[in-house]
């Protein structure tokens, strides 16, 4: 890796694939560091939070290593910010998972249960839907938000992309939607574009090479000057 | 939801590795090339299960995790031997994305529990390796089918699934490597109760196979090992690099085949759930 590539500091809060994400990175020419440090966020050209993990766990855990600040300063200061699956849930303002628990709300909106079958009921080509949904779902551009203005642009609609979440996000602005896909019946916000935040709840990184074309675009992105297009 | 076609690659020491009801494990090669190459062709998972638990051990499962997470780009489950919070810790931290837990959850089954509120239950496959008795009675086995439990494994599928596992991994161990066909019965009657995915495995020996567990058994994903290694081991170069000296390697150096296996690659085995109307991703 030379000098000049962009600076990516994956937080670390204890849980999660940081692993996956950083190769992910790196193998589209960005520094990864994976680190706790808020002083890292600070001097890093992008802030990646990732996410597996429970949300209430997860809220916790960053304020335990005093990085809810730290995010939120770097979400206002208008540094590029890409949260993945759980990363993006925490953005919100507010979760139901075990429980009401306040996000880091960034963006304004909740986090909500994918809707459980009857156990009787089968939907899914003579299978129940299960919660939680795990697997490959194609990812359709939203009647109303955006697209072609993010990282997604270069992906055609319809592309297949990892989902696993039991929870998916309900932004009150539906012009942040940037991608949508399904669960039965119920279509749910799959990526939210708002101002210097990119944020999926499919994991690109475990999605194969159109997973890593949305890397390669951020990567894009950061190297021509940020997200705020 | 598409169908999920997950290659299963059982790992000992450095070297993958292949029985017949978990026995008799043959050395096939390395499992990092095996897995960079179903990745390449397509598979929408990969699992990977060590047969001697050597989480700490010479040539970690730690370091096969990190090799493989560096090079493919697909989710990687990873089970044998995990015992705490700890070492699903680790092993995530080195790349998987999931872990596969048997017998550390029939000892405490509040591990379930305790790692899918800590790791969220999306990350916790519960993994039933059972044997059918017949009549309809099946008992859940751990330490890589060595050891009985005494448990019904359907009984024990709905535990897991309460305790908060975000799937279940089932295996046969009668019918692995066999070629025989899934267990489409017990696949059945846990598919219909959780409310969780199943991975059925145990028993592919050909294509047909796989759509009948999906139709038949309502399996939400397959996993496939002996179908696809003895496969793909026709077309890869058997040199020094090809694997590692420790283990029966007496079948590779024999150049022998499967003849109990209609085997197939991903792509053929796509293509035939495609034509049996089973909706997959679309290999690469």
């Amino acid at each position: 890796m030379n000098g000049s590539a962009p600076l990516v500091a994956v937080v670390d809060y204890g849980l999660g694939n940081l692993y996956s994400i950083a190769r992910a990175c790196e193998h589209v020419g960005l520094e990864a560091k994976i680190t706790g440090e808020a002083s890292d966020l600070q001097s890093a050209d992008a802030v990646l939070l990732p996410g597996v993990g429970a949300f209430a766990d997860a809220m916790a855990a960053l304020k335990e290593r005093n990085l809810v600040a730290a995010l939120k300063e770097t979400a206002f200061a208008g540094k590029p910010m890409v949260g993945i699956c759980l990363g993006l849930q925490l953005m919100m303002s507010e979760s139901r998972e075990f429980g009401a628990h306040e996000g880091l709300g960034l963006i304004e909106g909740t986090v909500e249960r994918l809707p459980e079958d009857e156990p009787d009921a089968l939907h899914d080509q003579g299978r129940m839907l299960k919660v939680p949904q795990v697997g490959w779902r194609p990812v359709s551009q939203p009647s109303a938000g955006r697209w072609i203005e993010t990282p997604l642009a270069d992906t055609k609609p319809g592309t297949f992309q990892y989902f696993v979440h039991s929870y998916y996000v309900k932004p009150h602005d539906s012009s942040v939607v940037a991608a949508v896909s399904s669960f039965g019946d119920t279509e749910f916000c799959a990526a939210v574009k708002k101002d210097n935040i990119f944020a999926c709840q499919f994991h690109p990184e475990r999605s194969g090479p159109d997973g890593l074309a949305i890397y390669s675009n951020i990567a894009r992105w950061l190297s021509e000057g940020g997200f705020t297009q | 939801m598409t169908v999920r076609i997950i290659p299963r690659l059982e790992i000992k020491g450095p070297n993958l590795v292949k029985g017949i009801r978990f026995e008799g494990l043959r050395v096939l090669g390395k499992p990092e090339a095996f897995a960079r190459h179903y990745y390449e062709a397509g598979a929408d998972e990969l699992i990977y299960v060590d047969a001697v638990a050597s989480l700490y051990g010479r040539n970690s499962l730690l370091d096969i995790v990190e090799r493989t997470a560096a090079e493919t780009f697909v989710p990687l489950t990873v089970g044998g031997g995990l015992r705490s919070l700890d070492d699903i810790r680790e092993v995530l931290r080195a790349g998987a994305d999931k872990v596969a837990i048997n017998t550390a959850a029939v000892q405490t089954p509040e591990l379930i529990r305790d790692a899918s509120r800590k790791f969220g239950s999306s990350t916790i496959v519960a993994n039933i390796e059972f044997i059918h008795h017949g009549d309809g009675k099946y008992e859940a086995y751990t330490d890589f089918g060595r050891e009985s439990t005494g448990l019904d494994a359907y009984e024990w599928a709905l535990r897991v699934a309460e305790l908060g596992a975000g799937e279940i991994l089932l295996n046969s161990i009668d019918r692995d490597g066999t070629g025989n066909g899934f267990d489409l019965e017990l696949t059945r009657k846990i598919a219909e109760a959780v409310p969780i995915p199943v991975i059925a495995g145990g028993g592919a020996g050909s294509v047909e196979h796989a759509s009948q567990v999906v139709r038949e058994g309502g399996a939400d994903a397959v996993s496939v090992a002996s179908l696809f290694h003895y496969n793909l081991i026709k077309t890869l170069p058997q040199d020094d690099e090809a694997f590692d000296g420790e283990g029966n390697t007496e079948f590779l150096r024999k150049g022998g085949g499967n003849t109990r296996l209609a085997d197939c690659s991903i792509s053929e085995l796509k293509a035939h759930l495609s034509a049996e109307a089973i909706a997959v991703r679309e290999a690469a």
